[in-house]
Parts: C-alpha cells; structure tokens; sequence
C-alpha cells in the first residue's frame, strides 16, 4: 500500500464512530479495503457481524435489526453498489434508516478495467436511490464525514452512503 | 399427492398465536395469506423486496433475541434470495424460522413453473446444505401440526427451514396495509419501541 502507516487509521475511526452510534450489526461482502474494519468488528462481542453473499442481503438485514431495535452499517466494495439497486427500494418505501460505507474501486490508478464501468456510477445510483453522498479522498476526513452520514440516518432515518475513495485506500498490489 | 391448502397452512401455523411472536411473509401470495389469516401489528407485510424476506428476519431475530421471527414465503422468493440460507447458516439464530411454502409456481404471475417445480430443486436440501441442522418436510396435516408445535417452541439448537408443499390454487387476495411507513412505525410500537 502506498499510504504511510499513521495515515491508515481511519478504519479505527470508522469502527469508533460506529461505537459512538450504538450500532449492534454490522453486515459485509469482504473487501480488502474494509478489511481491518471488518476484523474489529469481528473481534467486538457487542455486534453482530453478519458475512453476506451479495450486499443486497445486508438492506434486507439492516431493515430487520431496525423493525426490531437495533441500528446496523453495510459494508461493501462499488461493485455491491449494482447488487442493491432494487432491494433499496426497500429502505426508500418504508424510510428505513440505511448507513452504507463504500470502498471504491475503479477510480484511481486502477489496474483492473473490470472495476471501471460500476466503479464510475455508484455515486449516480447512490443519488437517485435517493442517498445522501458523503466522499472521503483524506484520511482526516473520514470521520468527520461518517459522523455527519450516522446523524443524517438515524437522526431522521435516510439513506446515506460514505464514499471511501481509492485515493484514501491505496492501490491494489496486484504483483507481491 | 394431496398437498395442503396454503390459507388452512397459514392459519395452522398462526393458531393460538402469542405476542412473542414476530412474523415477516415474502410478497405476493404469502403476504395475502399473512393478512387472510388476520391483521396483527407483528406482522410486518411486504409488498417488494423480493428475496429479502429471510434476511430481514435474521436481522430482526439478532436485534430480538428473546422473540420468535417466523418468514413464511414463497419457493420464488426464496429462490431469489437463497443466498440467505447460506448467512442464517453461519449466525445461526435460535429464535428463527423460515417456512416456505411450496408449490412449485410463481402464483403472482400466472404460475409459471418455479425451479422447485419445473426441475429438482429440493429447497430442503439446501437448507440443510447451508448448515442449517433442523430442516423439516411438511406434506400433510400431521406433519403440518408438528411444524406448529415446533415453532411455538423456537429455541434452543438453531434456525428451523421448514418446507410446506401446498397445492397451486389461489386464494382470494386479502390486501393488508400497504403503506411502508405505517407498517415499520406500528410493528415498531408494539414492541416497544418508540416509533
């Protein structure tokens, strides 16, 4: 990875405003770029961490933890973006509160042109499933931003996606 | 083979219901046959989210622990979202049920036959297949009156899949609530939970 090691906190800062929200389920398709947020949330007694097949499980799951009290996150990788579009319209229906934290592919020194075609549109999708869209390009900003996402979701349960861009996550290494 | 009549199986499973009970159908026919067998705020109906049904039941049965979660939906929804049974099978939650009721068609469509119907897909074998230890066959009344009695006393090893063979005729539609607010607000409440 190309970023130095003191800049690559902010998936503690992540897992720490997640904490400060009281979220108790925490829905993933593994990705590389949530890796070390997914590990603390593994390791956390106090959250359900839910490995799912395709991310639209993880709306569906998020409803559930909300008609029964709990608030949940979805983590997932753009490409997940395409697998949400119609199960959104849960969320959208029944204004379930929806927080999504998505690490981009196919945006910035990208290797695998596979990533490119849903990469460039997950923040259009985002927006006319009517999400709110918060983007972090620096490190020091992440927190601040998945603050502002947890208040604009459970405050008035809305949809919001923090964006986490390839720039702030690193380059895939492809050849170790 | 004489297979249950699918409004007799909804009521069947329902009987004597308590308020400990949380129950999610899929749409479509399920939804009606929730509704036919009597409006209740725990019920939480779903007009869309095809595929959802088993999720939003996990989540739901994480967040209430204490709770019984019944989904009753149909073989297509659960074709869509079988993916669920693979995640129930690794969280493994005590306190939920699936039961799909079965009849090898998409009802809602003009009754198209279904994967389960038109080829052998065996849904219980998949359950079983995704870890999830208690799979049960429902084929009559009697096995249909176990399965009732099993889910008034979900607890204890893991999730329960239940597959119900119901015959392919439709039933009048009975049209709950359709607004998704008003039914996330109420379901909300009678829980306990502030809307």
């Amino acid at each position: 990875m190309n970023a130095p090691v003191a800049a690559v906190d902010w998936p503690d800062k992540l897992y720490a405003t997640l904490k400060r929200a009281g979220i108790r389920q925490v829905g993933y398709v593994p990705d590389a770029g949530h890796a070390r947020l997914i590990d603390r949330v593994r390791a956390d007694p106090d959250i359900h961490d839910v490995v799912l097949t395709t991310e639209e499980e993880g709306i569906a799951l998020a409803a559930g933890a909300w008609l029964g009290g709990q608030r949940a996150v979805l983590l997932m990788q753009s490409s997940g973006v395409g697998n949400c579009v119609n199960m959104l319209s849960l969320a959208r229906s029944c204004r379930f509160p929806l927080l999504m934290m998505i690490t981009m592919r196919g945006e910035w020194e990208e290797f695998n042109p596979w990533q490119q075609p849903m990469g460039s549109i997950v923040e259009p999708v985002m927006k006319l499933s009517e999400a709110e869209v918060y983007r972090a390009t620096r490190p020091e900003e992440v927190e601040g931003l998945a603050e502002r996402a947890v208040q604009h979701v459970f405050g008035d349960e809305r949809i919001a996606a923090l964006i986490l861009s390839q720039q702030l996550i690193g380059k895939k290494v492809w050849v170790k | 083979m004489s297979a249950l009549e699918r409004r007799a199986a909804m009521a069947a499973l329902l009987e004597g219901r308590k308020d400990d009970l949380l129950v999610i159908p899929g749409l479509g026919s399920t939804c009606w046959d929730l509704a036919a067998a009597g409006d209740n705020d725990r019920n939480f109906y779903l007009w869309g989210a095809m595929g959802g049904a088993a999720m939003i039941g996990l989540g739901l049965a994480l967040a209430q622990p204490d709770k019984r979660v019944l989904v009753v939906t149909g073989d297509g929804e659960m074709l869509m979202g079988m993916g669920a049974l693979a995640t129930i099978g690794v969280k493994q939650p005590a306190n939920l049920a699936v039961v799909v009721f079965d009849n090898g068609h998409y009802g809602e469509t003009g009754m198209q036959p279904s994967h389960t119907g038109a080829g052998r897909v065996d849904l219980t074998e998949i359950a079983a297949g995704c870890g999830i230890a208690s799979v049960v066959d429902v084929r009559d009344e009697p096995g249909l009156t176990g399965l009732a009695a099993r889910l008034k006393e979900l607890a204890g090893a893991g999730p329960l899949f239940a597959r119900v063979r119901i015959a392919t005729g439709e039933a009048p539609r009975v049209l709950p609530e359709r607004d998704g607010v008003v039914l996330k607000n109420r379901f909300r409440a009678a829980i306990g939970l502030k809307p």
